[in-house]
Order: structure tokens, then sequence, then C-alpha cells
């Protein structure tokens, strides 16, 4: 107790520290916006409420983590995890979501055949690559843990495609549930692959000190602007995309009303495929960009999905300026709420964060209610 | 013949822990699955509340019996900040008292925190009311691992039952068995009387229930406080049978356990009496199975099994049943077609 307050007295003896958290804390907030808005799209056009995103975010950390590990230059991560979600997602979405189980199984077979020839022709590469180096050892690792990846991926893929396509439009509870097992599936996967130590990307950039001369100095890490800058980049590249293409419009007509876009002509399904394939393009991109400003482990994914369902139900669906008010507001909040508190709080806080929103919102209904008493 | 069958599922129940003395603990695990699938299906099979956070009310009767427990006899404070060195014995009567008044206090503290709980969560719908539990649960263990007076993330260690250790299994066994044949025999009453036609009636469409003058939010808090009730005595026997607990991984499991109720549920066929028996016995099999020969992929499995269980097969084994052949239920289906 005496400790908290002691914490509060620094804030308010040193004005500084506060806006160092806050800047920490907006910086941090950037990513979460994205990976909720992810979820956001998910759920307005597809009624999807989707418990598996953090482990989508966790898994684009893993992509770009795995990259810079093979000698890859940090930044090339975020538009590779981008990418290898979107075109695995893609891919994976326009051959496997149809509402017809011998199409979904026969694209899922043919999936697992790729999958596993190109296992088997990495193994069969790394055994006759470079002889008798060694390093042959490691080359097996690093080929064989490449085709893994690659293998899950298309594997998880599959999965989603055999999945979500039977969870849309159905009742809440089921993809909420559904989703909530994939999570669990995916998050030990990761464990078995990549270990459960935590893992970041050491950027080789120095901190920015701001106001300098001040005793106490307010510091921006280079790493931590440019996740912030990637994180607005690829923001505004989707609301462009929403705004403008016709993809973006298809989009928007299905959320507002998916069997009069049906009869106008959308092909809803496709629509359907694409949204997801974008939601888990944003959340790859997203995890990049936090495994080099933070940490990421296996089962920290629950705790990003939790963030993104925080930050959806506080700012609402389809509304973008909400949804990056209310993520930065998320990350200044915890990172004051684990200064004052300390460290061990910080799950806790996003967690309580959320039951805060939802008594709010349990209040604005009650008011909004109307019955005979 | 119904009472000869139940008799005789009794009889199978005593008789196990003395034909198989090697899974006496793994059984009364299987009881504890039970007993949480069965309060699980009260508000999430028959009243239409999918609950994620129960696991709030195992964990929350773990710590409140550990801590009755202590408190009869020592300061509860120094006794989980106490080095290991330092001698803290509890003589034989000391700990069955501790353990009677503790589980049971843990039973009528985790029916009020549902009283509590529930007035805040009932109004809330749908996924908001499955993720608002969630996150009390998950809440509830970050805070608890937080807490030094209850021993932090430590956790805390309960002394060893003080007699026989084999005496001890089937102790523990036994106080599994009593809690959850109570809560079935309950449960086969409360589901007859019009107070299980109004938590139907809830389920089937909560607007019109109130509209028939039905008081719907008296009746949700009462039927989970029932549900915390029960499970919140569970925990606080099984605190007592593991000895020492730690908040995130044994009391407040949220992924294991927590989980484990829904499957279990959804497995046996939900909104019906005799399928969370089912589903639990089922699921143990499955997870006993996993967890000895897929060492390290059993998450994997049990993802996969939760995922085909939802997607596939949500009906569950009864329900899949009773779509199938009515007239073993009792039900009659006229072969005529109802009025065009």
């Amino acid at each position: 107790m005496e400790q908290i307050w002691g914490n509060i007295e620094l804030l308010i003896d040193y004005p500084m520290v506060n806006l160092q958290i806050i800047l920490d804390g907006l910086m941090i907030g950037s990513v979460f916006a994205l990976a909720a808005y992810g979820l956001a799209l998910v759920w307005g056009v597809m009624n999807v409420k989707n418990l598996a995103q953090g482990e989508f975010v966790i898994g684009g950390g893993y992509v770009a983590w795995y990259l810079t590990g093979l000698g890859a230059h940090p930044l090339l991560g975020v538009p590779a995890a981008f990418v290898t979600m979107a075109l695995l997602g893609g891919a994976v979405h326009g051959t496997v979501i149809q509402r017809n189980v011998a199409a979904n199984a026969r694209a899922a077979g043919a999936l697992a055949v790729i999958a596993g020839v190109c296992f088997v022709v990495g193994l069969y590469l790394a055994q006759t690559g470079p002889g008798q180096e060694p390093d042959t050892l490691g080359l097996v690792l690093k080929i064989g843990g490449a085709t893994a990846l690659f293998a899950l991926f298309v594997a998880a893929g599959g999965t989603y495609g055999l999945i979500i396509s039977r969870v849309i439009e159905r009742d809440l509870f089921t993809s909420l549930l559904a989703t909530f097992g994939l999570a669990i599936m995916m998050a030990q996967i990761m464990n078995l692959l990549f270990g459960s130590d935590t893992q970041n990307i050491k950027l080789p950039y120095e901190t920015v000190q701001l106001l300098e001369g001040d005793p106490i100095g307010v510091g921006a890490p280079m790493g931590k602007l440019i996740g912030v800058i990637l994180a607005a980049i690829l923001a505004i590249g989707v609301v462009f995309f929403m705004r403008s293409t016709r993809m973006g419009q298809a989009i928007r007509a299905t959320a507002q009303d998916a069997r009069a876009a049906r009869v106008l002509g959308i092909n809803t399904e496709k629509v359907y495929a694409f949204t997801f394939s974008l939601n888990s393009a944003i959340c790859g991109a997203a995890g990049a960009i936090i495994v080099m400003v933070w940490v990421i482990q296996p089962f920290f994914g629950i705790t990003h999905s939790i963030r993104a369902f925080v930050i959806v139900t506080a700012a609402g669906l389809g509304n973008l300026p909400g949804v990056i008010g209310a993520g930065l507001g998320l990350g200044a909040l915890e990172q004051y709420g684990s200064h004052v508190f300390g460290i061990g709080y910080q799950q806790a806080i996003a967690v309580l964060l959320l039951l805060f929103v939802l008594a709010i919102r349990l209040a604005v209904q009650r008011r909004k209610r109307q019955v005979l008493k | 013949m119904k009472y000869l069958v139940y008799a005789a599922l009794l009889a199978i129940a005593i008789a196990a822990p003395f034909l198989f003395p090697d899974y006496r603990t793994s059984l009364a695990a299987l009881w504890i699955l039970i007993i949480v699938a069965l309060t699980w299906d009260m508000t999430g099979g028959q009243m239409g509340y999918n609950s994620l956070g129960n696991i709030f009310f195992y964990g929350t009767g773990m710590y409140v019996a550990a801590v009755i427990c202590i408190a009869l006899v020592y300061d509860v404070g120094e006794y989980t900040n106490a080095f290991s060195g330092e001698e803290q014995t509890f003589t034989s009567e000391q700990y069955f008292t501790g353990m009677l008044v503790g589980c049971l206090g843990a039973g009528v503290f985790c029916a009020l925190s549902a009283l509590v709980i529930g007035f805040l969560t009932f109004g809330l719908r749908g996924p908001y009311f499955a993720i608002g539990t969630l996150g009390v649960a998950i809440a509830a263990g970050e805070l608890v691992s937080n807490w030094e007076w209850i021993g932090g993330g430590q956790g805390i260690a309960l002394p060893v039952y003080p007699g026989d250790f084999e005496a001890g299994k089937d102790f523990f066994y036994f106080l599994f068995l009593v809690t959850g044949v109570a809560l079935i025999l309950l449960l086969g009453w409360l589901y007859r009387t019009r107070f299980g036609l109004a938590i139907n009636a809830i389920r089937d469409d909560e607007e019109k229930a109130e509209g028939m003058g039905i008081k719907t939010l008296s009746i949700k808090l009462f039927t989970w406080s029932i549900a915390a009730f029960f499970v919140g005595i569970a925990g606080g026997i099984s605190a007592f049978q593991l000895i020492h607990f730690e908040p995130l991984e044994t009391a407040y499991q949220t992924i294991n356990l927590g989980i484990f109720m829904v499957v279990c549920v959804l497995l046996g066929g939900k909104g019906t009496l005799w399928g969370p028996v089912i589903g639990a016995i089922l699921f143990h099999l499955f997870k006993e199975v996993t967890w000895n020969y897929f060492l390290g992929w059993q998450w994997v499995a049990l993802g996969a099994l939760i995922v085909v269980t939802v997607v596939f097969f949500q009906q569950g084994l009864l329900g899949w049943l009773m779509d199938k052949k009515p007239e073993w239920f009792g039900i009659r289906v006229e072969s005529r077609e109802a009025a065009k």
C-alpha cells in the first residue's frame, strides 16, 4: 500500500515521468488498436467473435522473429508477416471457404499434401545441401523449421477455413468457443515449435532524447517510434482500402446487410474469405511490430485477445477513430496501472478494464431499457 | 426398473475405488469433472447463459476453505509467510473441523459472490456474458497471485491428511462422491419443479418469460448461486486433497478445468440431467489417454476436440440419441404430419 502511494507521489512530484508513461502507453496502444480493428472487422462483417485474435498476433510475431533469426533485416519482418499471413490466409480461404463439406475436405486434403511435400523436400534439401560442413545440423533445423512453419500456417489456415465457414452466422457462443479451442491449439503448437521463452528482436537504433537537460529526461526509443509509424501506415492503408476500393465497398455493404448485398450481386462468400485473411494479415503485422517493441511468448495471446475485446467493446463496431482512441487510451492506462501497482498487475489491469467497460455498457443499456414496472 | 439402474450405478460408484485402487486419484478427478459439468449445465444448458468463468468459484472455494482452516488455528499472514523450517502442525481434530467448516464456508462464500457477480453481469447477453465472466475468472487469478497475505504466486500449503495415506485417498474419493450424488439428486428434483420450467423458459425466450410474470433476475441469481455453492465445496475439498496449490495453474485454471467443464457438457449433451455426467466420463477417458500417451501434444488434441465438438457435434451424445431414438426417452413422435 505504501509502495502504491509512493509511486503516486513520484508521479505528482516529477511531471516528466507522466509524459514518459503516456508516451510509452501511446506507442504500445497504437499496436493494440491494429489488432482490435481486425477484430471489429471480422465481428462486424461475419459476426464471428474471434478469441484466437491474440494467437494470430503472436503468430505474426514469430514469423518476424524467425526471419530475423535467419538473417533478415528486422524491419522486413513487418511486411513479411503481413504478406505471409495474408497470402496463406487468402489462398486457403479462397480455396477452402465454401459451405460445401466435400469441397472443404478436398481442399484441406490438397493443402495437407502440399504441406507434406514441402516438408519432405525441405528435409531432403537440407540433407543433400552443403554436405560435410560443420553447420549441417543447424541447416537441417533451419530448413526443417521453415517448412514446418509453412506447414503450420497452411494447416492453421485450412482449419480456419473449415471451421470459420461453419460458424459464420451461427449462434454467438459457437464462434466464441470454437475460436477459443483454436486459440488453445495454436498457442500450444507455437510452444512446441519455438519453446516457451519470451522472445524479442533487438533493433539497432538508439533512443531519441526529448527535452535534453532535464534531470529525468523523456526518451523515445527509436524502435518504438518506428513501430508507431508502421502501425499508422498500416491503419491508413486499411482505411484507404475500405473507403476506395471495390472490395472494400463490398465488405462494407456485406457488413450492413449480407442478404441485400447478395441480391445486388456481391459474392459474399468471397467477401467473408477476404475479410478473414485481411484480419489475419493485420494481426500478423501487429505481431511483427510487437516483437520489435515488446516481447512475445506462445501463451501471451489470450491477453492480446482480451485487449482487442476491451477496445472493440468500448469503441463499438465500425468506428475506426473510436478504435484508435480506445487503443491508445488502453495502452496509456495499462502503463499507468503497471507503474502504480507494479508490473505483476499488468495482465490484471487489462482484464479489469474489460470488466469496467462491460459495466459501463450495462449501465448505459439499463438506462435505455424500457419495461413496465 | 429405473431405480434398479440408479442403484446399480451408485453401487458401481461406491465399489470403484476398491476395484481399481491404483486409479483412486483419477476417479476423484472424474467426480470433480462431473460436479463442475453438472453445475455449468444449470446455467449454460438449462438457462442459456454460457459462462466461461465458473472456474472462479472453484478457485475461490479452494482459497476460502484453506484460509478458514488455517485461521481457526494460526494467523493467516504469519502462516503463509513462514519459512519451511518452522513447525506448523495441526492435530487431527483441528484438521477435520477446519475441513468441514472450511468447505461449507467456501460453498456459502461462493454462493454469495455468485449473487454479487450475477447481479453485475446477468444484464449482459450472449458473448458479452461469456467474455465478462471469463474476465472475472482471469482477473481473480491475477489479483490473488499478487496478494501476499494468502501466499501470492506461491500459493498455500495445507496440512496433510492426518491418518493413513492410502485411507486418505478413499476419504477424499467418498467426499467427492457424496457431494456429486447430492448434486445429482438435487438437480433431478429441481428440474421437475416449476423452478426448472422457469429456467428453461428463460433459455427459450427471456423477454417472453419476463412478460409471463417470471422474475427472471432473481431466478437467474438463485440458479447461479446453487451452482456456485457446489463448485465452491468441490474446490474446497480438492484444496485439502492437493495439499499444496497455487493461484494460476491450480486454483483459477481458466484454460484447464474452466474450459473442460464446457467441453464435458457439450460432449454429453447440454440441457439434460445425465448428459454432463456421460460427457464428463467420456472427456475424462479422452484426457487420461492423451495426457499419458501424447505428452506435449495433449493441448493440441484438446483444442481439436473442442473445435470438432462445437462445430460439428454440438447437440452432444444424448442430444443426438434423442434425435435418432426419441422413443428411448419416452418422447412420442406422431407419424402423421402436423396441420398444414
